[in-house]
């Protein structure tokens, strides 16, 4: 009987193997690297129905982040304040600005301005603001530096893992509480002491089991 | 030389001939091979047009899970496992005769085997197949599948190796693989055979590329047969763990009813119970279809139904051990879940199970009736039912009546369970009427191997060779 395969054929199963397992790893690899909240959400600056700009009121003005996010420490939202916040200082000042056109017609019309939401956790994670402020994480640690952003930007990929790395290991994410709504914090050289300390006297042990934040 | 001296040699190994009609080792790869390269018959493609329709019920069910959601089961609280695993332990069962029949059997020399074992093992694996066709659909949202695996991710999300649920997915994935592997590797002489048999280009090509470039020689079969032993060696534990596994599923819960340290034990013989069941039905249809009757013998047949006797008396002895435990250990609970199994809601599937399981295998003690084929192919579909059955009564009356009687319910199923019960019978015959069809059933080469002229003895004197 003639040969039906070349000699060369013997190879055929290795080649194949070969090329199952690149391709596999890359399959993996590439929706680990390009499938990551890391890659798709950072960055995210979505247009606001108003030019509103954190660096001016934040940063340049100084306004503390509770003057507009009023219920971030005794509610899981930070809330996002209604068009009164706002035109407690412009029905005075900025009368004339364009910019604020739609705050002016939201408080006629009585209208709620649409905000875009640019930190969204999914709807299956359970985040609570209050209960991370009022134990000193900053609002910088998950917002960014908001001072420096004239729009929101997306700053941390608020992943599962990222979210873990500080559940697990909570001593960075402490601040003595005065200093939790403050911008570009500067951490002292006594840190770790002060860390420990905290996590000891409030007794913070951060869930990291799954009903911890999927209820 | 003497036709008597290989009889005397022969009936040292067995009191009856293995095969019968005396064939030689032609005539079996003939009659094995002409299966598989006959002209399809119309009986075939009736039966094959019929359950490929099944199979399609099974997609279209799925399609619309898919879409609309484990809601469209008749799951709920408290009922949180319906038939998707009823099925799921019902299928995995199913496939430990195979992995018996071919592993185990070999290990101990039960050469009786030869003639089943390619059909078992074909059987193993495309149930283990249907059975995890379960598992891959119940989770609800089948997009976030990768979940399962050990792949890095964003979530830090890992496999929880303290979970019997992994436990399981291993398990039945190692018996998927080490079934396909075993199958395969005694599939490669066979597939050979028929490349060499082969007439058209095509068909060459490709028995040649599965046959993986086997050529029969003695230091290739030195290697097949050391790899088939160290791969039976693998499958042998296999029996016995696969189910241990899917019965911790269960069992380390803390259900009365499920909490039980018996359940290992008890659904290994249940699996081998029901895929003993299983094998003799199709062995009887098939043997009955392409004139096999001299290679599948009433011999084997009789072996089958012994297996069947003792498993289904460990099954029955597991029940009322259940019962017994239950009222030794004086746990109300306990007590509860199982007065409720027997004679609850669900008394008519608690008896079902009971006539079809311990019932029926009991009329195996006569000789007369183990060898008569009617009696023992309406035996082993009723024990075929009886174990579904033996799985709804365990999963859904422990569940109906929980610790909290406000939460009491009475399961039951909606067409979907039902589609997709019949659907997943359907891919089973289907993949198994192409194997039929395509691939040789019975294991040619070994089968030759137990025939009286693969004696290295046969045709010399038995002093003279002794002499020499």
């Amino acid at each position: 009987m003639s040969q039906l395969f070349k000699k060369s054929a013997n190879l055929w199963p290795i080649y194949l193997i070969i090329t199952l397992i690149v391709l596999s790893s890359g399959l993996v690899g590439f929706f680990w690297y390009y499938g990551s909240p890391e890659y798709t959400d950072v960055g995210y600056r979505p247009k606001q129905p108003v030019e509103y700009s954190h660096k001016l009121h934040a940063g340049d003005l100084g306004i503390d982040c509770r003057y507009c996010h009023t219920a971030v420490e005794v509610s899981a939202r930070a809330s996002v304040p209604p068009t009164e916040t706002c035109m407690n200082c412009h029905s005075l000042i900025g009368t004339d600005n364009p910019k604020l056109d739609p705050v002016r017609e939201s408080w006629a019309s009585g209208e709620s301005i649409e905000w875009v939401r640019v930190h969204d956790l999914p709807d299956y994670a359970f985040f609570n603001h209050s209960a991370h402020v009022n134990v000193g994480v900053g609002c910088e640690s998950c917002h960014g530096n908001v001072a420096t952003m004239d729009k929101i930007e997306q700053k941390k990929p608020l992943s599962m893992s990222w979210c873990l790395s500080c559940h697990r290991a909570p001593e960075d994410g402490l601040r003595p509480l005065d200093q939790v709504t403050k911008m570009n914090w500067k951490m002292p050289e006594n840190h770790t002491e002060f860390a420990q300390q905290v996590i000891k006297d409030k007794n913070i042990t951060p869930p990291t089991d799954c009903s911890g934040c999927h209820r | 030389m003497s036709s008597k001296n290989i009889e005397t040699d022969a009936s040292l190994d067995y009191q009856v001939p293995l095969i019968r009609g005396n064939p030689t080792f032609a005539s079996i790869t003939e009659s094995v091979s002409k299966v598989t390269e006959a002209k399809t018959t119309k009986e075939w493609f009736v039966l094959f047009g019929f359950f490929s329709s099944l199979t399609m019920i099974m997609i279209g069910s799925i399609g619309y899970l898919i879409w609309e959601g484990t809601g469209i089961w008749g799951l709920n609280n408290p009922v949180g496992w319906g038939w998707a695993i009823v099925n799921f332990v019902f299928w995995v069962g199913i496939g430990h005769a195979g992995t018996l029949i071919s592993a185990v059997l070999f290990l101990f020399h039960q050469k009786w085997r030869t003639s089943i074992n390619r059909f078992a093992e074909a059987m193993t694996i495309f149930a283990v197949i249907c059975a995890l066709v379960f598992p891959g659909i119940h989770v609800g949202r089948i997009w976030a599948v990768y979940y399962f695996f050990p792949i890095p991710n964003q979530m830090d999300m890992w496999p929880n190796f303290r979970s019997p649920l992994l436990w399981d997915f291993f398990a039945v994935g190692t018996y998927f693989t080490v079934s396909f592997m075993f199958w395969y590797t005694g599939l490669i002489p066979d597939l050979a055979t028929l490349r060499d048999r082969a007439t058209n280009k095509i068909r060459k090509l490709i028995l040649g590329v599965a046959a993986l470039g086997w050529r029969g020689g003695n230091k290739q079969w030195k290697h097949y047969e050391l790899a088939y032993l160290l791969l039976a060696g693998l499958s042998t534990p296999l029996v016995l763990s696969v189910h241990s596994v899917v019965s911790t599923d269960f069992a380390t819960s803390v259900i009365p009813g499920w909490h039980t340290t018996i359940f290992p034990p008890y659904f290994v013989a249940g699996a081998i119970f029901s895929g003993f069941a299983m094998v003799m039905t199709l062995a009887i249809i098939a043997r009955k279809i392409y004139n096999l009757e001299h290679i599948i013998t009433i011999t084997h047949l009789e072996n089958m139904n012994k297996v069947i006797l003792l498993t289904g008396m460990m099954v029955g002895y597991s029940y009322s051990m259940e019962f017994f435990i239950a009222w030794y250990s004086g746990n109300p609970y306990e007590s509860f879940a199982f007065v409720n199994r027997a004679f609850g809601q669900y008394a008519w599937a608690y008896w079902i199970m009971v006539s079809c399981n311990v019932i029926v295998p009991q009329i195996f003690w006569f000789r007369k009736l183990r060898r008569s084929i009617p009696v023992m192919f309406v035996a082993s579909i009723f024990v075929n039912i009886g174990m579904w059955f033996e799985r709804f009564v365990i999963i859904v009356t422990t569940l109906a009546k929980d610790f909290l009687p406000s939460a009491w319910d009475y399961f039951s199923p909606t067409i979907w369970d039902v589609s997709l019960m019949i659907g997943v019978f359907g891919l089973f015959f289907t993949l198994f009427l192409l194997f039929i069809k395509h691939l040789p059933m019975v294991a040619m080469a070994e089968l030759k191997g137990v025939l009286p002229q693969a004696d290295p003895h046969f045709g010399h004197d038995g002093h003279e060779g002794e002499s020499k």
